[in-house]
């Protein structure tokens, strides 16, 4: 794990970076911008964990193997997510028949 | 440490199970080869108690109306033998006993990456062991091994949580020896050792560890809130509450489905090694059954809806999960095809290691095949729910999984305890498992043909034959068991000492004495040749 | 290298690896590989939330409206400060100064400390208002105004899902401040080197990951549906 010492200088930027956007996601959560709202929060976030593994957890500096790790960690929680919500979203499809109602849940924004 | 200056042969030479003595130099222990053996013991218990909860059920099932056992008690061994086979026999045996041995010493390293997390891990998986005991003691659990909600969550009564928690912490003890091999794969093999020149096996420990550390929390967070929900009665998995039953199974499949893959794979690695050794031939085309155990992790994650086609996934979901199931065949076909084109014009010699990874082949390529008509939509529709599952599972598990775990306790065994077994005695027991086996399974896929339900206690009378060959076929199988049990114990003591190659193998575990030193290798080896490197003319026709 | 210097080196070396620097490798590889099993481990729960968010977003947009927004706000501030305390720490061992590396150890333990203390607060409201599922569930006034609108019974899941998924967050918040200090008394005691200080750095890779996770929770537990 023999990283180059990282000024503090830059921790201190990447931690005001972080308060910034912690400020901006709670600020835009009072503006209706309807189905973005969670496009837009999700994206923050995502924005902050970068930094987050970047410079505060070294990666900026790390091996490849480290990142391909990573990678495939998120990539895996992405398909059981995918996977999973696949069968919701999906089970609307099929019409059912008159005889017995439909067991899918109504669409939503 | 001192090694190796041999001493007259008054005393053994200093291996690693005469180096210290006491149970606190077991259990404080922190030598991966002595971790092993804890575990090997451990999961010989666990494989008894719930090989027993077999035999009370095949018992049972030999009169139409059961002759054993109310239903709810044989709902409740049901549910225990499928907890214990598969979380505290299956999943560890091959990984914690062969991969804890022959890991360090296939790389050419002393221990593991961690040791001290190995220790752990065994610890671990007694206490997850001793909440299960405790679970079966007071009172059971009848829930199936799969814990379907809301039957789990919501209605039984039985030691759900006491089950849930065993698993759950078992869980750790998998995540933690993956993570162990994981590092010691990528950091500490010898010099000259590249990936290429590994034996299959350490490649399918790598297979294995990657399932393991990527699907276990997942079946770990699943048997949290199913624990949660039943203690608090909160309806994330109850209809009731708005919760959807399906969501559980998702979860739970997303682990249970590559959980089969961590059986499989590492009974596959010993093949490799086994067929290699005994048809003293280089395995045909090493790489591409390197990938193919890397393919089988990868795709063996996106196929877990294929347990669900007939419980309300959706259609097109259930589609793909079909088609990605049939995809994941291939890498272990291709595999089945390797092997076999390695025997051709080998040297072949059929001493029990061989009999066991040969029988793997046929059993397990019919588990496979079987496999097949489950993963078609149409054809699951009638079979779901019925014996054919049974057979096709533990054609794969028992067939598989388990001829190649004793296989490999044949194969290492002169290398982890220093001592011979009886060939002829080895070689008759091989044989009556298979016997066994076979009679008491195949009756099994025909039952599942004709409809029999899995998990009832009772059965329309007109499949008892089927059910009392199966039956006998079980006390064939238990006897089988019994003779290595037997002759192995007696060989610790009474064997002829092992040389520290007997079978003339590659690979670095060969080169160091029988047992090894604690410390594995006087100095670490440093690599020169490619992985199966028989001899040459041993090796035409690759 | 001084012969302090060696000795140190060789003190922290464990006798299955040939040198320091294959030890650090594997340390760094095992970390991460721990992180992943942890992304996987919360990532159930994720999972599990997105598929009800999706379900009963109504239910999810009142619950939300009941959270106290503020305090999520200000915590997170506080736990990415905890983030930034840790980061620097880690770089005080990589430097050698103890005293600076205990100080923001410290620091980040007081952080972390503040974090769990708000949220405990946080929890008592939830019974006050009476908004905690199975346990204490009879909302009233606002708070049922709030929940209607959804429909309670899957109010109860979005709530459940808030318990479930900050107290998880919680329990690893308390380990980890086990862990620190672990790492405090041990370096007081002058335990590490600028050659060796990886369980600083493997604490330190658990704590950024846990902030993590809260960094995901704040906007999907507290920002739902926004407060227009």
């Amino acid at each position: 794990m023999s990283q180059p010492i990282v000024p503090q200088k830059t921790y201190l930027i990447v931690f005001l970076c972080l308060i910034g956007l912690t400020i901006l996601t709670t600020g835009v959560a009072f503006i209706d911008l309807g189905p973005l709202n969670t496009v837009v929060a999700l994206a923050i976030a995502f924005s902050k964990m970068l930094l987050v593994i970047l410079f505060f957890m070294g990666v900026r500096h790390s091996s490849g193997l480290i990142r391909i790790i990573l990678v495939a960690g998120f990539f895996w929680l992405a398909l059981l997510i995918a996977f999973t919500m696949s069968d919701y979203r999906t089970r609307s499809w099929t019409p059912a028949p008159d005889s017995w109602s439909s067991t899918a849940p109504p669409t939503h924004p | 440490m001192s090694t190796a200056t041999l001493e007259p042969r008054v005393h053994a030479p200093r291996n690693y199970l005469n180096a210290d003595y006491g149970w606190k130099s077991w259990l404080f222990t922190l030598d991966h080869k002595r971790i092993a053996l804890l575990y090997m013991v451990s999961v010989t218990f666990f494989f008894i108690i719930g090989g027993s909860f077999a035999v009370l059920m095949r018992i049972h099932l030999v009169e139409p109306q059961g002759a054993l056992v109310q239903p709810e008690t044989y709902n409740k061994l049901f549910t225990l033998h499928g907890v214990v086979m598969i979380f505290f026999f299956l999943i560890p045996s091959i990984p914690a006993v062969l991969g804890n041995f022959l890991v360090p010493l296939m790389v050419g390293a002393r221990d593991l990456a961690f040791p001290k997390l190995n220790l752990l891990s065994w610890y671990i998986y007694i206490v997850g062991g001793l909440f299960t005991l405790y679970s079966a003691i007071a009172g059971g659990v009848d829930t199936g091994w799969t814990f379907y909600t809301p039957y789990s969550s919501t209605y039984s009564n039985t030691q759900v949580t006491a089950v849930a928690i065993g698993v759950f912490i078992t869980g750790f003890s998998s995540i933690l020896t993956g993570l162990n091999f994981i590092v010691t794969i990528h950091k500490m093999r010898a010099p000259g050792l590249t990936w290429f020149r590994m034996p299959l096996f350490l490649w399918a420990m790598y297979a294995t560890s990657i399932i393991m550390v990527l699907g276990t929390p997942v079946l770990a967070i699943t048997i949290f809130l199913l624990a949660l929900e039943h203690l608090f009665h909160v309806g994330i998995f109850s209809p009731a509450l708005g919760g959807d039953p399906l969501l559980f199974q998702h979860l739970f499949w997303f682990y249970s489905h590559p959980a089969v893959y961590i059986m499989i794979l590492p009974a596959m690695g010993v093949v490799s090694e086994i067929f290699a050794c005994f048809a003293r031939k280089r395995i045909f085309g090493y790489k591409i059954v390197a990938f193919s155990s890397v393919a089988i992790a990868v795709l063996g994650f996106l196929v877990w809806g294929h347990h669900m086609f007939v419980t309300g996934q959706s259609v097109y979901a259930g589609l793909i999960f079909s088609l990605l199931s049939f995809l994941v065949a291939i890498p272990s076909a291709i595999k089945v095809f390797n092997w076999t084109a390695t025997l051709y014009k080998g040297s072949i010699s059929y001493e029990a290691p061989m009999l066991y990874a040969m029988g793997f082949i046929g059993l397990f390529t019919m588990g496979g095949l079987t496999g097949l008509f489950l993963a078609s939509l149409a054809t699951d529709v009638h079979l779901n729910g019925t014996y054919f599952i049974v057979a096709h599972f533990h054609y794969i598990m028992v067939g598989g999984a388990v001829m190649g775990y004793l296989g490999g306790i044949h194969f290492w065994w002169p290398k982890i305890s220093g001592r011979k077994y009886p060939n002829m005695w080895a070689g008759i027991a091989a044989v009556i498992i298979f016997i066994g086996f076979n009679l008491t399974f195949f009756p099994q896929f025909i039952l599942g043909y004709l409809g029999m339900p899995r998990r009832y206690a009772f059965y329309p009378a007109e499949f008892q034959v089927l059910n009392v060959m199966s039956s006998a076929g079980a006390t064939v199988l238990g006897v089988g068991y019994l003779i290595p049990l037997i002759y192995l114990i007696w060989s610790m003591r009474y064997g002829p000492i092992a040389e520290p190659n007997p079978w003339g193998a590659t690979g670095l575990e060969w080169k160091t004495a029988s047992p090894p030193p604690t410390e594995n290798f006087a100095e670490i080896p440093v690599v020169r040749e490619e992985a199966y490197a028989y001899a040459p003319e041993e090796a035409a026709g690759d | 290298m001084t012969d302090a210097e060696a000795h140190a080196q060789l003190a922290g070396l464990a006798h299955q690896f040939e040198d320091l620097e294959q030890q650090q490798e594997a340390d760094a590889l095992g970390i991460w590989l721990f992180l992943v099993t942890e992304i996987m481990f919360f990532g159930g729960l994720f999972a599990a939330y997105a598929i009800y968010r999706w379900l009963y977003f109504p239910a999810f947009q009142g619950g939300s409206h009941i959270l106290d927004i503020r305090l999520g706000a200000a915590n997170t501030i506080v736990l990415l400060g905890s983030s930034l305390t840790m980061a620097l720490s880690v770089r005080s061992a990589q430097t050698g100064n103890r005293r600076a590396l205990v100080g923001f150890l410290i620091a980040t333990m007081i952080l972390g400390g503040i974090f769990l203390g708000v949220k405990a607060y946080e929890y008592n409201q939830k019974f006050v208002e009476h908004v905690v599922p199975s346990l204490d569930w009879a909302p009233e006034g606002q708070a049922l105004k709030d929940l209607a609108p959804g429909g309670l019974e899957h109010a109860q899941i979005y709530f459940f899902f808030y318990f479930a998924m900050t107290g998880l967050h919680a329990i690893h918040m308390i380990i980890g401040m086990g862990l620190l200090l672990w790492l405090v008394l041990r370096a007081r005691k002058n335990n590490f080197t600028p050659h060796y200080f990886a369980p600083v750095e493997v604490v330190g890779l658990y704590w950024h990951f846990v902030d993590i996770v809260w960094i995901f929770l704040f906007p999907l537990l507290y920002l739902i549906g926004g407060r227009y």
